[in-house]
């Protein structure tokens, strides 16, 4: 048993959880909105990093203009995808929607390998790496600013679906779209809104995460993580969303805690949320804090 | 009758469940099949092989439509139990020297069974939960192959035997094109039946309104999971003359990229369309050839210099499936079999067709 290494493992779960909570809750944003399963969440990451990471090294731009205007790039990217692709598809089949988004999700990682390579680019530097001593552990100080972040963007959600006009309305519409209509908010103007907001917050972590380690098609694996989140929290709560991120960050690192002192199976930081998440299902699918959806016969 | 009357002039209840309406539908099907039969002597080796490729995937996608089209369940890991049945008939021809033929339908069995552990979620599940749980059996099934050493070889992959029947060892596209050929023309005709069956219109039930279905006395459990049984028998059998057709299976093959090709072609072909699945499984064998020629087409020009296309054609392929995908469930959500019903519906009433 080594101590050290599983508080370090914690402590790497926390950060990594914390990250797959922001991105789980932009994809519950989207669900919460518009009722789309969006499978493409990984490739929003994966974009707003190669947008932002393409401003800073191609133009040169310095990180507080580069940033900005990449965000800027997927408000637009979130409205235009949603008007071009996902209204046309309002009223069909839940099934016909999942695969639409599956079908944006292969175009658009074949896209982004297509214009910017299958090898991984670092970020010019933005901020001093350093490392910081916590209770006598190592942490990189831009781990923690990803930490703070995530926070940030909570707080933000918060704020956003309990005080603004805007978040008031999405919620509006997410309990029932006709009384929301009647009420005077326009339905496709939220759809599009959440489809904007849920790419930018998406698009932050995507950078988080690039500055972190680099920019490559591998960003697109959150995506997927998402999903075991969401199911976990329950697909339409934002708190879930945030709590089943950290969980599946923590279950990760320890499985291979576990796997690395143990069993030696290797791989299993990848597969055991999924092996959580079959099991979540067969138990509680409505997750610990979604809607039940009670169907009287 | 010859021709088919220029509207719906049923009598009985057989002639509004035949397969085929007229006797030229027949004769045109057998046809056909005979003018395919004389393939080999026509064709080189490279386009049997496209046909050899659109046979197996043909019958895998006929499948997942089973699945999606005809019981409105959805599955994003139909590659995983392709790939089962490809490493299970290699497995059990090695291990128990049983004759490669009987190996593919065993497959089949096998990967049924697989079906059935993972269709068991699947009794209580639907629309997007079952897309997560089986986008879930994908990643669990792939990591499977990657680790059982005695069972796929590994990250060596394992070669697998040509069929061989009477004496004949069919080696080449030119002979295993007809062992093909005879699986897909058998499988199409099981799921043709199978939909006028009491079970196949249970399933067609489910999909339209599955409370109504349980109220009739439809047991959901049961056919949800028989369906995915179905489905993963389809394309175990798929898989298996994938196996026997390269002589070697590699674990990385079946990734969720080819998932969601299968899932592609039945939408391409339309949901709920026997012979949808087989232009759907056409459709996404032919399109890398069409980028490809494209691409060999604009080689060396200035769009070519500018846009890198000759080095990175698998990326384009990939983003041919997505917009593909995309394009269909925007502008022809029911596929090319309705298009094919709304040309012949076009002739039936020709000069008098509005």
């Amino acid at each position: 048993m080594e101590t050290g290494l599983l508080f370090q493992l914690v402590l790497n779960g926390l950060i990594v959880g914390a990250l797959y909570g922001v991105v789980a809750m932009s994809f519950v944003l989207i669900y919460k909105a518009s009722q789309v399963v969006n499978f493409a969440q990984g490739e929003f990451m994966l974009i707003g990093a190669w947008a932002c990471w393409w401003l800073l090294t191609y133009w040169q731009l310095p990180f507080w203009i580069g940033f900005p205007v990449a965000l800027a790039f997927m408000t637009v990217f979130g409205v235009v995808l949603q008007v071009t692709v996902l209204r046309p598809l309002i009223g069909e089949p839940v099934i016909s929607v999942i695969m639409a988004t599956v079908g944006l999700s292969i175009f658009f990682q074949a896209l982004m390998k297509w214009m910017f390579g299958v090898f991984a680019q670092p970020f010019p530097a933005i901020f001093p790496v350093e490392r910081i001593r916590i209770m006598g552990l190592e942490v990189q100080s831009v781990y923690l600013l990803s930490i703070a972040l995530s926070l940030m963007i909570m707080l933000g959600f918060w704020w956003f679906f309990n005080f603004s006009k805007h978040g008031l309305a999405m919620r509006a519409t997410a309990f029932d779209q006709q009384v929301a209509q009647s009420l005077g908010i326009s339905v496709p103007q939220v759809f599009a809104m959440s489809w904007a907001i849920s790419a930018v917050v998406s698009a932050v972590a995507g950078v988080v995460v690039g500055v972190v380690s680099g920019v490559s098609s591998g960003l697109s694996f959150y995506g997927i993580k998402v999903f075991p989140a969401v199911i976990l929290g329950g697909l339409d709560s934002v708190v879930g969303a945030m709590l089943g991120g950290i969980i599946v960050g923590l279950l990760e690192n320890l499985a291979q805690y576990v796997d690395s002192q143990w069993l030696n199976w290797g791989n299993m930081t990848n597969i055991a949320p999924f092996y959580a998440l079959i099991i979540i299902l067969l138990i509680k699918p409505y997750g610990l804090f979604g809607t039940k959806n009670i169907e009287r016969v | 009758m010859a021709l088919a009357p220029a509207g719906e002039f049923h009598a009985s209840y057989r002639a509004d469940m035949t397969i085929m309406p007229t006797r030229n539908s027949r004769r045109a099907l057998l046809l056909g099949i005979v003018l395919l039969c004389f393939a080999p002597l026509v064709l080189g080796r490279y386009e049997l092989g496209l046909l050899i490729n659109i046979g197996f995937m043909g019958i895998a996608a006929l499948g997942l439509n089973i699945l999606v089209g005809f019981t409105g369940q959805i599955s994003i890991g139909h590659a995983a139990f392709f790939g089962v049945g490809a490493f299970l008939s290699a497995y059990l021809h090695e291990r128990f020297h049983i004759p490669v033929i009987l190996c593919i339908p065993l497959a089949g069995l096998g990967s049924a069974v697989v079906g059935l552990v993972f269709g068991l979620p699947a009794a209580r599940l639907k629309g997007l939960y079952l897309a997560i749980a089986t986008l879930a059996a994908q990643f669990i099934l792939e990591d499977f192959f990657a680790r059982a050493q005695w069972f796929t070889g590994g990250v060596s992959g394992r070669m697998t035997e040509a069929v061989e029947l009477f004496g004949i060892r069919f080696d080449r596209e030119e002979s295993y094109f007809y062992v093909v050929l005879a699986f897909t023309i058998i499988m199409f005709v099981m799921a043709a039946n199978l939909m006028r069956t009491r079970d196949g219109r249970a399933l067609i039930a489910v999909r339209d309104h599955y409370l109504s279905a349980e109220v009739m006395g439809i047991n959901l459990a049961y056919y949800r999971t028989l369906s995915f049984a179905i489905s993963s028998f389809y394309a175990g059998i798929g898989g298996a003359l994938y196996a026997h057709y390269l002589f070697f299976v590699s674990v990385e093959a079946f990734n969720i990229l080819f998932s969601i090709q299968f899932l592609a072609m039945v939408i391409i072909g339309g949901l709920g369309s026997v012979m949808g699945s087989l232009m759907g499984a056409a459709f996404m064998v032919l399109m890398p050839e069409g980028v490809q020629a494209l691409a060999d087409m604009l080689a060396g020009g200035w769009i070519d210099r500018t846009l890198k296309l000759g080095a990175s054609i698998s990326f384009l392929r990939e983003m041919a499936i997505g917009a593909a995908i995309i394009l269909f469930l925007v502008f022809e959500p029911d596929g090319l079999a309705h298009r094919w019903k709304q040309i012949k519906a076009y002739w039936k009433l020709y000069p008098f067709s509005h």
